[in-house]
Order: C-alpha cells, then structure tokens, then sequence
C-alpha cells in the first residue's frame, strides 16, 4: 500500500472509531456526573475522606477543594521524588534534584507532563507507578470534574450550588479513567508494550557491544498518559520509544486513546443541557481544527523541498521510520490539540510550518478537541465571546443556553481568554530579554526562537510537548516553566468556576424564535471564526517571528 | 362625509426603522467639543481611546527626539483618530443639545401665583403670593389662568382648561386637562389657553419634567448600560491582551535583529485593538435615545432601551392599538328574504341622521362595498330627520311619498323590535338568531326596520357593528412572532368579545376583562418565566404595573403618577407605539454587535499589512504576507493607521443612523449582520489600506 493511502486509511478510521464511541462514551460520562446514586465502592471512600456526597458544594467551595487537593498533590509528588533514594524499586537513582521535582511536580499536577527528566534515568519505578502515574489520573478527573461546574452552571437554575468536587473527583476515577485503562492496558501489553518491573538489563549484541534495555511497569502508565490526554511518557523518547509504541497498531490505538474522552465531552455537554445538538455544534467546531491541522502537517510534512528529504520522501529527520510521515503527522496534530503533548516524533525536527502549526495548535488554548475537561471548558468560553458578540446582531442583549451573558460572565470570560495569552507572552519575552536563558537555545535564528516560543506555549496550555532543541534543565527554566504551568492551569480554572457560579444562580430565559441559535452550522462557523481571530491573531507577531520567518522562504 | 377614523395602524410593506441623516456641518459643529473631550480625565473613561492617547504622547515625544516624515504622518494620524473619536460623541451629543435648547427656552422665568396657606377644594377667593416658579415646593397649590404658563409639574386639582402642550411634544393642538381621573397631569412650561385652573405641584425644583428631558437628551445623565459595561469589558480586555502582544515583541524582534521604533510599535498596537467599537460605542448608545426622542419617546434611562430590545412579550391595550376606538359597520345581514342591498339603502338613510362615529360607518360601509352615494340630509325633499339620541337609541328618516309617510329605523336591537312592534309589524325569530349570533361574537347588532306607508312595519336586516382591527396590525404581529415576540391583548371586553378580536388582529393571547390587578398578575407571571414584559398605561392605577414592568411606557396625557412609574414617556400618547420602541432596542444592539464584528475582523487585513513591514528587512520570507502589495514599510504602517483613523469617521453616520433593521427571525438577521459587518469587516480593509498606500506613497519621506 502507499503510504499516502495509508495515512489517508488510518486517518479515516481514527474518526470512524471516535464517531463510534462519541454517543455512548459522552452518554456514560454525563450519567457519571448526574446520577444520584454512589456505587458501594465509592461509599467508604467518602467516609474516608470525610465528605457527605450528598452536599453540593458553591463554586468557592469547589473551587478551595480542587486548589487544596491539587496543593497538596505537588507537595505529596515532590517530596516522593525527593526521597525515592530510600524507597523501594528506586533502580540505585539517587534523590531527584530539587528544581527537577518541583517542575515534574507542578507538571504532572497541572495535567502538562511537562519533562525536564529523562524518565529511564531519573525516575524509580514507584515514583513512576505510584507518583505520576497517579497524577495522571487525578489530573485527567480534575479537568473534567471543573468542566461538569460549568456544564451545571447552564442546567442548574437560581442555586450557589455547582456539585462536589469528591464526588466528582471519585466516581470519574472509579467509573471511567480506571475501568478504561484497565481494558486498554491489557490490549497495549498484548500488542508489545512492556509491563515488568525490571532494572535495565544490559545485553551483548551480535556486533559484541552491549546494550542497556530498560523495563518498567509501561503499558499501565502508557494507556493513562493518553486517556488523561497527560503525555509524560516513562521513558525519555516517549511514544517514539518502541517500548512504549512499538506498532502501528499501538501507535493508532494511543492517538485513539488521547483523543476519545475530549471528543466524546460534547456529547456529556449535549446530553446534560438537555439539546445534543449544542455538543454536535461543538464537536464539530473541534473536529474542523482536528481536520485542518493534521491535513496542513502531514501535507508540510511531505511537501518539505530540500533534494535530501525529497530523496527521503518527506521530512524524515526526526521521525521514526516505523511509524512514517502519515502516522507522525497525525500523532503530532493530535497531540498538540490535546494538550497530551505526548510524541512519536521529534517535533524540532518538524519543517517550519509543520513545527509551527503544532505551536498554533497548542496556542489555539487547547480545545480542539483539547485535554480532558479543560478543552470543553475552554471551547465553552469561546463559544460564549462568540455568543456575545453574534448575540448582539440578533437584536438581544446576549443569551447562552438560556442565561444572560452580563457583566459579571464576561468578566470572567475575559479573564479567561487573557490569562494564557498573558502567561506566554510574558513568558517568551522575558526569556528572550535574558542573554542567560537565551544561551539555553541550541539552535540560533527564528528555529531557536521558536524553541523557546513553544517552551512557553506548551507549558502555559497544560500541552507538555517540548521541541526539544532548549536546555531546560538549568534553575531558571525548571522554576519558570512550574509556575508557568500552574499559573496556566489554575488561573483558568478560578474563571471557569467562578463562571460556572454566576451562570446557575440565573433564572433561565425562554428560548424564543428571537433567540440567537446555538446549534446551527452559521454558530459553527462564527465559532471557529471567533477562535481563529480572538486566540490566533494574538499570537500573530510571534509566529511570524518564529516558524513563518523560518518557513518562508523569498 | 370621509372615513372615520384615520387609519393609524403604520404602513406594513414601507415600514423599516431608521434615523435622521447627518448632516456633514455637524462634523465642523461638534469640533470644538471634540477637541474638549481630548483631556486624558475624560478619555480615562474610554479605556481603548485613552489606550490610543497615551500612544499619542509616546508618539509625539519620539517625533520630536528623532524627527521624521514618518514618525510626524504616525502622529498625526494617531492623534486624528483620539480626535474622530471624540467626535463620533460630540455630534450624538450635538444632537441632543439643539433638541435641549428648544426645551430650555420653555423654562424662563415663570412667575407661580402660589396659594396662601391651605387650600380646600370649592374655596373661592384665596389669596394668593407671586413666587418664582423655581420656589415652589412639593405640595404647594398654584393657580393659573387663560394666558399664562404652568409654573411647574403637577395635577389638576380643581377646573378645566384647554392646555398649549406643544412646547414638549411638538403637537400644535391644544389638549384639555381637568381635575380627577387620568387627564389631569400637566406639565411645567406648558401654556393654559383657557378657563382657569389650580394645580398642585408634584416636583421638587429642578427636578421637573422638563429638567428630566433636558438632562436626558443632552446626555448629562447618561449612565453606561449592562450591556456597555460588560461589552467594555470585553474590548478592554482584548486591548490588554493586544497590548501585551505588542510589548513583549520587542525583545523577540530584538532577537531577530529587528527591533523596532517607539512610533511603529505604537502604529500597530493601535492597529490591533478594536479602536473603531471604542470610538462609536458611546455615540451608538447616544444615538440609540435620540431616536427615541425623535419619535416623541423619552427614554428616562439607556438601561430601559437596552431592555426594549430584549422585550419578549408585549402588553398591547386593545383599544388605540389594535382596533379603532370605535366601533364600526362590518356586514348588513339581512332578514328573510330582503335583498341586501335594499337592507344597505335603508340602514344608510337611516344613518344620515345619526352623527356618532358608528353612526357614519354605516354610511362608509353602505358607499364602499354597495356603492351607495351617501347623500346630504338636504338633497331630500319632505323628510323629516329623526336624530339618533341616547334615550331613543334609534335614528331614521320619515319620507312623505305619495303613498303616504315612509319611515326607515335603525337603531338598538331592543328599541327597534319595540318600534316594530307598534307599528303592527313583528319581530320573528329569525330576527333574534341573527342577533344572538353578533352578539356571540363580541359585535354589537343594529337592526334596520321600515314602515312602508300604511303597511305593517317589517325588519329589514341586522348591522353588524364590531370592533375594526387596524389595517396592517396582523401582519406586524406575524413579524413581531418571527422575531420571538409574544403579544398580549389587554381589553375590558368580556372573554368572548376579546377572544374574537384576539383571533382576527392574531395576537397570541388576550387578557379579557382587564382590571389593574389583572394586567400585575400577568406581568408577573411572565416574568416568572424569565420573560422581559413591556406595556403602556396612562391611568393611575397603571402605575404599578408600569412600574413592574421591564418597558414601561407611560402616555404624556396620563397622570403623573403613571409617568413616574414608567421608564419611558411617549408624548405623542400613541400605544402602538411600543412596538417601534422595541425596534429601536434591538436597532441599537444589532449596531453595537455589528460594530464589533467589524472592529476585530479588521485586524486580519492590518496585520498583513504591518507584520511584514516590521520583519520582510531580516527575514525576507515574510513578504510574502504582504498579500497588498503594499508600496513600501514606511507607507504600509502608515496606509494601515489612515484607514484605522478615516474608517471612524466612516462609520460615524451608521453608528448615529444605526443599522439598516427588519424584523425577522434571529437566524435570518445574524445570517445578513454576519455577512455584510463580518465578512464586509474582513474584506474591506484591505481595499482601503492598499487604496491610501496608493496615494501615501508618493509623499516624500514615505518610500
């Protein structure tokens, strides 16, 4: 088959699967977060953690919760790294350096899987089993736990009351992120992943040299990193590495798996709001940004002119062969809409464009279809500046779903939409206003400038990709990018919640046939509109600076 | 003899709401106040302008260090558009304060003829103080006569006179106020024409009617509204992240080994930001009541226009608004086997004589669907006239013909069937179905009877008599529905009545046997619902529905509690007026929302304009972004600002006019609005700036 084909191929059952899964996986999450009922697993946690599940708790209160709980996860997660020398299963490493555990702390809590460690030379296997892969899934649930806030916010009417957070927090655990990994683990472990605790074994090849084979409980961590759209991958070359991605097959499975849960989440929004036809609008609007972007990388990709990577047939540096053009495109498309940041490719190596559309891609602020909860949370703001906006034109003063868009809902719209901008543009200025932090670049000219661009982004949008090509290992960087990455992470989240407050204490508006549509194809493309021009543009100056001035050429 | 009533119902097909022109005098009027409002502790108030002002300074402050052509054209440019800005205000405001001045002239130095001490109605002879009008005080008693102008708001407390109300609503004809019941208001400034009367005085100096109207249309009292605020936030908010876009690239260009001057920096951050919104929204909301005022509507607060836009149901009075006052000649049934036209001959010389309005809409009636001329009392010889009275309940004619007198009668269905009667004829039950059936049907039968010489008196037929819904109403309630719009017929009639009038004017419910409480409840019950209610009322007991309600507009002819109590004051005392008020709600959001689009979809075109002007030097690539094909760096950043500056200047008769409006579904009005400011937003700026850069390149210094 030509590659061409089979990319295409690939491509189309990666959407036939997601369509597949879309209804009855955005069903089975919305009655997770609906039900009354607590299964009996669950029960005694309650009591162990001492919360009544039956009291809802106001934003505020949601909101200390997911803040003391993330808090306290940093501390916890630090302080693991710190004395993994006197656990077991630490393989010999000594203590992580303190810089290194702050950042993978802030990271890993932040959903951003940001790593400024080779994992197979830094990480014990506890560490890794019970320190981030854990983060993995409590930051996957906590994304999605702020989302169903703000999805109550539009169903519930005339209450302070937005849900529970442990609630919420424990039955995504217990009914979703759990039973899924647990399934697809098994299917990564029958398709080649490894899940051992072995040390590195050291092996004589044919040739005489001696290799180092580092094993590890894998596929457990592998399938997590994905499903919580995390991407911190265990071992340092991530999905690259074939022990972690060692087919086609797997390298199909894990684009599926980052991408499932956000692209079913419209339908959770639909289901709950009681209109699914406002999660098709949605999911659509994800879907064109998917679309588009995986297209123009794989076509700049292929296109790329140079007589060596047109020998190659595409830009192969940086690639792993097994896995080609096609497959590495898409993974890549998919792992910077997701704020997985998970890689199969070295992403420096990506031509100009097609690195720089995987910096607009996490610029877009992650919501195509974006990580678990905060890309719905994310799209949802937008779509509310659209509605603002659009609303007008119809002759009314703004409505979503039924509620008054006013002052106060703007206020923290517009603080939304500031915040990550904010973070990354300061960030990126203020590293290239430093001879030092600029020295971290390996590459000069516009391709280091967009190093540090993505740095910036990445880290600022939850994303944890890196491009590679930047030291970041130095003080500096390690403690710039941990509060780049929880400013990025929580800041949003105080807006969404306290969004999702002011939205429920309002009296619902009839919709009338006055009433500006919310569902319909001109919604979804004022939307994408809204996202391109709002969050795009922002980005305008940087990009040409960086991937544009590099890509284009006179 | 003409039609009744002339038909106030507007004219369905011609019907669109729009604005005065502007005149382009009052760009040069209004500069002065333009250049007034350049201090930077009035422009703090507009954050994107004030944005523009400070980058003004920095400009000019660069121009003067490293004085350039280009750095000078940059701060022109900059400085012309914080100007323009102001602009767009000063001539919304312009025209507020012409209207303003009109009003200001009715309230000179009125001399009040106060009552000494207590006043107790019937009192005669009560002594009397001169006072200047800006004494008096609540409660004080004023007396006025023939000739001389009210000293101040207030009721009619005792007489009647016929007032001059011009100098408010413009309406030459004078109108009669007297004590008790609703038409007892007048307002200070007015001009009593007759008869004397003593007014109690309902408001404090100052704060008069007039006082009120000056402020509003002047635009002294004028507040930001919900919508304003939480749109400001939004620009301002975009503002910050654009400013920020622009700081930081500086150490990025600086990287690149391109850093940039203070002057270009300063162009395309104000390129960026949605200056063209910034500028027009405040002339947007000013404009939006001065229409209002145009059509005699005073809007007391910008939140009360706001909320007309989002009204969703309509308290429509029935009558006024729906039907005529009266009620007129639809249909003459006639009786057994009398051809009809016989029944219209008979009923109309029966009517001749009868000068009430239902009266002459019998004769219309019998003239323009029979073709019966109507005829003159005097052209028929040996008749004798038997006018309609309220004791008779019956008009007709006695015609002495050769075979003796015959007499036509045609009057109530009761004292008819009586006349009938002793004139040896008889009323069958034929007679009685007919009208019962009218009478079912909320209409009022009329019969028509003759006495044919010495013949038997004979029913001839039955007029039917019924409320007329105004011409077009129906089909403004279809596009009122279209655009989400419920309509509720208020009426006193009784449920059966109303429920025939609601079913053929198509409004889409009806409230029967309307009292005060009634009219509360509903309002209440709607917006309960989460609904936005707007009604009219003039009467007293209005008042607290009026004030319950989200609109509520009050009739200038109603008492003065009423307009207290509602947010708006229709002068004209029009109720179908309330309808073209909640157009010039929505009128005014579709502009603002429209303005908006159009500021921030601009942004694409200016960015491909300024980008590779910055960077094409170091990095050749990039100029291919310059997709105009612009002349060179210096005239694209300049082409860029010019058109930022002139398209504020553009767009200041749209922002005042407001955008072009008619009333259709939501789907349909964003589907045109996106269209033409989304897409027109996106296209447009790149004619223009490619245009300017083809004239600004030729400026020395620019190449």
């Amino acid at each position: 088959m030509n590659p061409t084909l089979a990319g295409f191929l690939q491509a189309l059952l990666l959407v036939a699967a997601l369509a597949a899964s879309y209804r009855p996986l955005g069903d089975y999450i919305a009655r997770i977060l609906t039900g009354p009922r607590h299964l009996r697993v669950e029960r005694p946690l309650y009591k162990l953690i001492g919360v009544d599940p039956a009291a809802d708790q106001t934003w505020y209160a949601y909101l200390r919760s997911v803040l003391a709980f993330s808090a306290i996860s940093v501390l916890f997660l630090y302080l693991f790294q710190r004395i993994q020398n006197h656990l077991w299963l630490s393989l010999g490493f000594p203590a992580v350096p303190a810089p290194t555990a702050w950042n993978t702390a802030a990271s890993f809590v932040t959903n951003t899987n940001w790593q400024s460690y080779s994992g197979e030379q830094t990480m014990g296997h506890l560490v890794q089993m019970a320190g981030l892969a854990v983060q993995n899934f409590l930051s996957a649930a906590v994304g999605i736990a702020v989302v169903a806030t703000l999805i109550r916010g539009f169903t519930r009417t005339e209450t302070d009351r937005v849900g529970n957070f442990w609630v919420d927090l424990t039955r995504l655990l217990v009914r979703l992120l759990l039973p899924v990994s647990l399934v697809f683990a098994v299917v990564l472990v029958a398709s080649g992943v490894v899940e051992n605790l072995h040390a590195a074994q050291t092996i004589h090849t044919i040739a005489g040299g001696t290799q180092s084979l580092p094993g590890g409980p894998v596929a457990s961590q592998e399938v997590i990193k994905e499903l919580g759209t995390n991407g911190g991958g265990f071992y340092n070359a991530n999905s690259a590495h074939p022990f972690e991605n060692p087919t086609a097959w797997t390298n199909w499975l894990e684009i599926y798996l980052l991408l499932v849960i956000s692209f079913a989440l419209p339908r959770t929004f639909g289901r709950m709001v009681g209109d699914n036809r406002q999660g098709y609008a949605i999911v659509s609007v994800m879907t064109l940004y998917w679309v588009v972007s995986a297209s123009l990388m794989t076509f700049f990709e292929w296109q790329h002119h140079g007589t060596a990577l047109q020998a190659a047939g595409g830009a192969m540096e940086g690639k792993e062969v097994r896995l080609g053009i096609a497959a590495s495109s898409l993974f890549a498309s998919s792992t910077t809409l997701t704020s997985t940041g998970a890689v199969n490719a070295a992403h420096d190596s990506l031509t100009p464009l097609g690195g720089g559309i995987a910096v607009f891609d996490m610029m877009l602020g992650e919501i195509a279809p974006g990580g678990t909860g905060s890309g719905l949370y994310g799209i949802l703001v937008l779509a509310i500046v659209t509605v603002f906006v659009a609303g007008l034109m119809v002759g009314r003063t703004p409505e979503y779903l039924g509620k008054k868009l006013s002052a106060r809902e703007m206020k923290f719209a517009s603080l939304y939409i500031l915040t990550t901008p904010a973070i990354v543009l300061i960030g990126t200025g203020v590293a290239m206003s430093f001879k030092a932090e600029r020295a971290a670049m390996l590459n000069s000219g516009a391709h280091g400038f967009t190093e540090v661009l993505y740095a910036f982004t990445s880290a600022a949008n939850n994303n944890g990709s890196a491009f590679a090509g930047l030291t970041v290992t130095s003080d500096w960087w390690n403690t710039t990018l941990g509060l780049v990455m929880l400013f990025g992470r929580f800041l949003p989240m105080v807006f969404v919640l306290a969004l999702a407050g002011s939205l429920a204490r309002q009296k619902p508006i009839p919709s009338t046939a006055g009433t500006l549509h919310t569902h319909d194809p001109l919604f979804v493309g004022m939307l994408s509109g809204v996202v391109l021009i709002v969050v795009g543009l922002t980005y305008f100056p940087a990009l040409a600076l960086g991937p544009l001035a590099e890509g284009l050429h006179k | 003899m003409s039609a009744t009533t002339p038909d106030q119902a507007p004219d369905h097909e011609a019907h669109r709401v729009s604005g005065g022109l502007m005149d382009p005098k009052q760009l040069l009027e209004s500069l002065p106040d333009a250049l007034r409002k350049v201090d930077p502790r009035v422009m703090v108030r507009n954050p994107v302008m004030f944005v523009v002002e400070i980058g003004s300074l920095l400009t000019t402050y660069a121009a003067i260090r490293h004085s350039s052509v280009f750095a000078w054209v940059i701060t022109a440019w900059l400085w012309l558009t914080v100007v323009f800005a102001n602009l767009a205000e000063a001539v919304a405001e312009g025209r507020g304060k012409a209207q303003a001045d009109t009003l200001r002239k009715t309230r000179t130095d009125t001399m009040a003829r106060r009552v000494v001490g207590s006043w107790a109605p019937g009192a005669a002879d009560v002594p009397e103080e001169e006072v200047a009008a800006t004494e008096l005080h609540l409660g004080d008693f004023v007396v006025v006569e023939a000739g001389q102008i009210i000293p101040g708001d207030g009721d009619v407390v005792e007489g009647v006179a016929s007032v001059d109300e011009s100098a408010i609503t413009g309406e030459s004809a004078p109108v009669i106020r007297e004590s008790g019941g609703d038409r007892s208001a007048v307002t200070g400034g007015t001009k009593v024409l007759s008869d004397r009367i003593v007014v109690k005085i309902t408001s404090e100096p100052g704060k008069t009617f007039i006082d009120r109207m000056i402020a509003l249309v002047e635009g002294a009292a004028r507040q930001k509204t919900p919508n304003e605020i939480a749109l400001n936030i939004l620009l301002a908010s975009l503002t910050i992240v654009f400013l920020l876009a622009v700081v930081t690239l500086q150490p990025m260009a600086a990287y690149a080994g391109a850093e940039q001057t203070i002057v270009v920096l300063v162009a395309l951050l104000v390129a960026l930001i949605p200056t063209t919104i910034g500028a027009l929204l405040s002339a947007i909301g000013i404009a939006g009541m001065d229409r209002l005022v145009q059509r005699n509507v005073l809007a007391m607060s910008g939140r009360a226009v706001e909320a007309a836009g989002d009204v969703s149901t309509l308290l429509l009075d029935k009558t006024g608004t729906i039907t005529f006052g009266n009620r007129q000649a639809a249909e003459f049934l006639p009786v057994g086997n009398v051809d009809v036209n016989r029944l219209a001959d008979a009923a109309q010389l029966s009517s001749l004589a009868d000068e009430t309005p239902e009266g002459r809409s019998i004769v219309v009636l019998a003239k323009e669907k029979y073709g019966l001329r109507a005829r003159h009392q005097g052209e028929l010889e040996h008749a004798t006239w038997i006018e309609f009275t309220a004791q008779t309940r019956m008009s007709g004619v006695d015609l002495a013909e050769p075979a003796g007198v015959h007499a036509t009668r045609k009057g109530a269905a009761g004292s008819v069937a009586t006349w009938v009667r002793d004139h040896g004829g008889q009323a069958d039950t034929a007679l009685d179905e007919v009208v019962d059936r009218i009478s079912n049907l909320g209409g009022t039968p009329l019969v028509v009877a003759e006495k044919p010489g010495a013949e038997p008196a004979r029913v001839l037929g039955v007029i039917y008599l019924k409320d007329v819904v105004k011409h077009g109403i129906k089909e403004r309630f279809d596009d009122l529905r279209a655009m989400g719009i419920k309509t509720v017929m208020i009426t006193g009639d009784n449920p059966l009545t109303a429920a025939a009038i609601a079913d053929e004017a198509g409004v889409d419910d009806y409230l029967a046997e309307a009292t005060p409480e009634d009219k509360m409840a509903m309002i209440r019950q709607e917006q309960a619902g989460g609904k936005l209610v707007a009604m009219t009322g003039d009467g007293t007991n209005d008042a607290p529905a009026l004030a319950q309600a989200d609109v509520g507009v009050a009739m200038n002819t109603g008492t003065s509690a009423a307009k207290e109590a509602g947010n708006m004051v229709d002068l004209d005392s029009n109720p179908t007026k309330l309808i073209e008020i909640v157009e010039i709600g929505k009128q005014l959001l579709i502009t603002r929302g429209a303005l908006t689009t159009f500021s921030i979809a601009n942004d694409v075109a200016k960015y491909f304009a300024i980008i590779p002007a910055m960077f094409a030097s170091v990095y050749p690539g990039l100029s291919h972004l310059n997709i105009m094909g612009l002349h060179s760096p210096k005239s694209a950043i300049t082409s860029a600002i010019i058109f930022n500056a002139l398209i504020i200047i553009g767009l200041i008769p749209l922002a005042l006019r407001g955008v072009r409006y008619k009333p259709s579904s939501a789907s349909s009005l964003l589907r045109r609005n996106l269209g033409v400011y989304g897409v027109g937003g996106l296209i447009l700026p790149f004619v223009g700036i490619k245009i300017i850069d083809l004239i600004v390149q030729f400026i020395p210094g620019l190449h």
